[in-house]
């Protein structure tokens, strides 16, 4: 049944019904979006289920532990070729229930849209990472890591994006985080007087070769990094004492 | 042996070692031995207050020389947690929120977030409103382009379009003036329509500006496109393939000046884009040129829309005739307790938005943006979420940077046309 629908170029959402949110629903909802059924006979049960909201957005859940190989497929399926990842994100309904992240992933060549969503509970926040799929996610997955807090395995580069590297207040998106973060405004403000912006991002965190040797994400959890020791202890030109006589 | 590296302002002069030599000028001594050179990389910071950066955007670079080793981005000064604050706004408080985040385009962001949520509640606005948004967001597109043209320009050492770029934006100013109160900060849409028709003559203001815009672009071309200073500094400046573009996320015209012809008006047609004739420039090479000469035709597309906009502009009411999601008119209210009861019921606890979630892409100046709305059936969003287009964008700049020279820095980052507002959000 698929195969009449994805012959022609243009995918099943012609154009009329772009805004039209109160389409009526078709009988049978997986045959619209060809992706979807293709996705069953592949993966099997790996799919868990199917949805189909505001007129002609499909969303497709998926097993977290086989994430990669899902969207992979997608990607590379020369009948699906879903090589533009829009947009990855995650979203918290909040009362304990089940964190979705969230990929919107677009076919240009078959004009196609299509939502894979992948359900973690909250104590297994970990997924894998699609940056070797698509460099897009890079960054979006930093970003859903630091307002989220979801690991994302053999990620490139796992640091917080948004929110300073050592902002220890948890995580602000997740719906337990009140409004107004953690600390008090006064533990705020202390907090951030006596950072000293030099402390991240020194040269000797960027001289051992090309990869940035950071520190890893898990240990921002625990306490505050401790200033002095994460630097190697070879006095460099950034030392503040050093700086000072420079200028003199 | 560790690798150690020097970092220097970069307004100070380096330390005098004891076998210092000042700077070998065009009169030292020829016959002298190459003194050795330590090959130490250097670490050179960038922002976050700088006026190269088009805002608070801090990078970090690395340079053997004065090619660029490695460029390590800091964004998150200007993070304002919209998303966070938009879960304890009702559906229509929301919308001030969006403009505040491209200061640049504010209406694009304004009827973004409105389509998702209409979308998302199967809301179809009327006629009227579809066009008078379509005419919004095309002149917002030219908006955020002039800014660009101008800023560019200056990065490029050329100051002249900066003043005929602004002088034009200054009439798009006063037309968001005329129409929503505000010049900036417009907040024009709300979930079913708009916060009111345009006012009378507003068309013709739009028209007018339609016309003129074309005639500066012509005077900025003549100055700009052909330049040689401007050529050499940016053409082969900041290359990537279009199959690498869109691997990186790229969209909007960075996308298709690297040669891959990914419209949302035209891939995923909203407000009957289709039915406009208009023609969406490609680039060829994926340069800093290339992304300059896309976005000029841009406006000029964006121009011809106007008129095509402007010439359909239907009559009729602006918003839609629904209680649920738009306040009564005042004289209903005061003479019908129906209205009465709607009007108490939006004001005190908001549209209601039923269970569900929608995911609406627009064309924005700067690329794809989508807004992804989450519903549980209250009156407040459970996830508000912008797909940032010049977060993306701004993520390939180590790529297009790295291996290139420290002036081209510059270049690409003016060519990605970033604002930071909405980066950070």
């Amino acid at each position: 049944m698929s195969e009449s629908i994805s012959s022609g170029p243009v995918g099943p959402e012609s154009p009329g019904t772009a805004v039209s949110g109160g389409a009526s629903l078709p009988a049978n909802l997986e045959a619209v979006h060809p992706s979807v059924p293709a996705l069953r006979a592949r993966f099997d049960d790996a799919i868990l289920g199917h949805e189909l909201v505001a007129g002609d957005e499909h969303i497709v859940y998926v097993d977290p532990a086989r994430n990669f190989e899902i969207l992979q497929w997608l990607k590379d399926d020369p009948d699906h070729r879903y090589t533009y990842l829009s947009d990855v994100t995650a979203v918290d309904y909040g009362g304990g229930r089940p964190l979705q992240v969230v990929y919107q992933l677009f076919s240009i060549p078959h004009r196609r849209h299509l939502r894979i969503k992948a359900e973690l509970s909250l104590d297994a926040l970990e997924i894998e990472s699609v940056v070797p799929l698509w460099q897009s996610a890079n960054w979006l997955e930093r970003e859903v890591w630091d307002m989220f807090g979801v690991t994302f395995r053999n990620h490139p580069d796992p640091r917080r994006i948004l929110m300073p590297e050592g902002y220890e207040e948890g995580h602000p998106l997740r719906k337990d985080f009140p409004l107004r973060g953690r600390f008090t405004r006064a533990e705020q403000t202390r907090r951030a007087l006596s950072q000293d912006p030099e402390d991240y991002y020194v040269p000797s965190e960027l001289a051992g070769g090309r990869e940035p040797q950071l520190v890893p994400w898990q240990e921002f959890a625990g306490g505050r990094r401790p200033m002095s020791t994460t630097h190697d202890s070879t006095p460099t030109p950034h030392d503040p004492s050093a700086r000072e006589t420079g200028e003199g | 042996m560790p690798k150690q590296t020097l970092e220097l302002d970069v307004s100070r002069t380096p330390e005098m070692g004891a076998d210092f030599r000042p700077a070998r000028g065009l009169l030292a001594p020829t016959d002298l031995p190459e003194p050795t050179l330590d090959s130490e990389n250097m670490l050179i910071n960038i922002g976050p207050q700088h006026p190269a950066t088009h805002g608070v955007l801090r990078l970090l670079l690395e340079l053997d020389g004065e090619t660029v080793v490695r460029c390590v981005p800091h964004i998150g000064y200007l993070h304002s947690s919209f998303e966070k604050l938009g879960e304890y706004r009702d559906w229509n408080q929301v919308v001030p929120l969006t403009d505040r985040m491209d200061y640049l385009a504010p209406l694009i962001y304004n009827c973004a977030y409105a389509m998702a949520v209409e979308k998302m509640m199967g809301i179809e606005v009327t006629e009227r409103c579809r066009v008078v948004r379509v005419i919004c967001m095309e002149l917002d597109r030219i908006f955020s382009h002039l800014l660009w043209l101008g800023t560019w320009a200056i990065d490029v050492g050329a100051f002249t379009p900066f003043l005929y770029s602004f002088q034009e934006r200054e009439k798009v100013y006063s037309l968001h003036e005329a129409y929503t109160g505000a010049r900036i900060t417009t907040s024009a849409t709300r979930i079913g329509g708009m916060m009111a028709d345009i006012p009378v003559g507003w068309d013709q203001g739009v028209r007018d500006f339609a016309n003129g815009v074309v005639k500066t672009l012509d005077e900025i071309e003549f100055l700009l496109s052909t330049n040689g200073i401007h050529l050499g500094r940016t053409q082969g400046v900041g290359i990537i393939s279009g199959e690498d573009a869109l691997n990186y996320g790229f969209s909007g015209p960075n996308l298709r000046a690297s040669g891959v012809p990914y419209d949302v008006r035209k891939d995923r047609p909203y407000y009957d884009y289709e039915s406009y004739d208009f023609d969406i420039p490609i680039g060829e090479h994926g340069d800093c040129y290339d992304r300059y000469m896309v976005r000029i035709e841009e406006m000029r597309q964006s121009a011809r829309l106007l008129h095509q906009a402007l010439d359909r502009l239907p009559e009729g009411p602006i918003n839609v005739q629904d209680p649920r999601v738009i306040l009564p008119s005042k004289t209903d209210l005061m003479n019908d307790m129906e209205s009465m009861i709607h009007h108490f019921k939006l004001v005190m606890e908001g549209v209601k938005a039923p269970a569900g979630e929608s995911y609406m892409a627009v064309e924005g100046s700067k690329g794809e943006l989508g807004m992804y709305v989450v519903s549980d059936g209250g009156s407040k969003p459970v996830r508000w979420r912008i797909r940032p287009p010049s977060f993306v964008n701004l993520s390939v700049i180590p790529k297009l940077v790295e291996g290139g020279m420290l002036a081209d820095v510059i270049m690409v980052n003016a060519s990605l046309d970033i604002v930071l507002g909405e980066i950070d959000r």
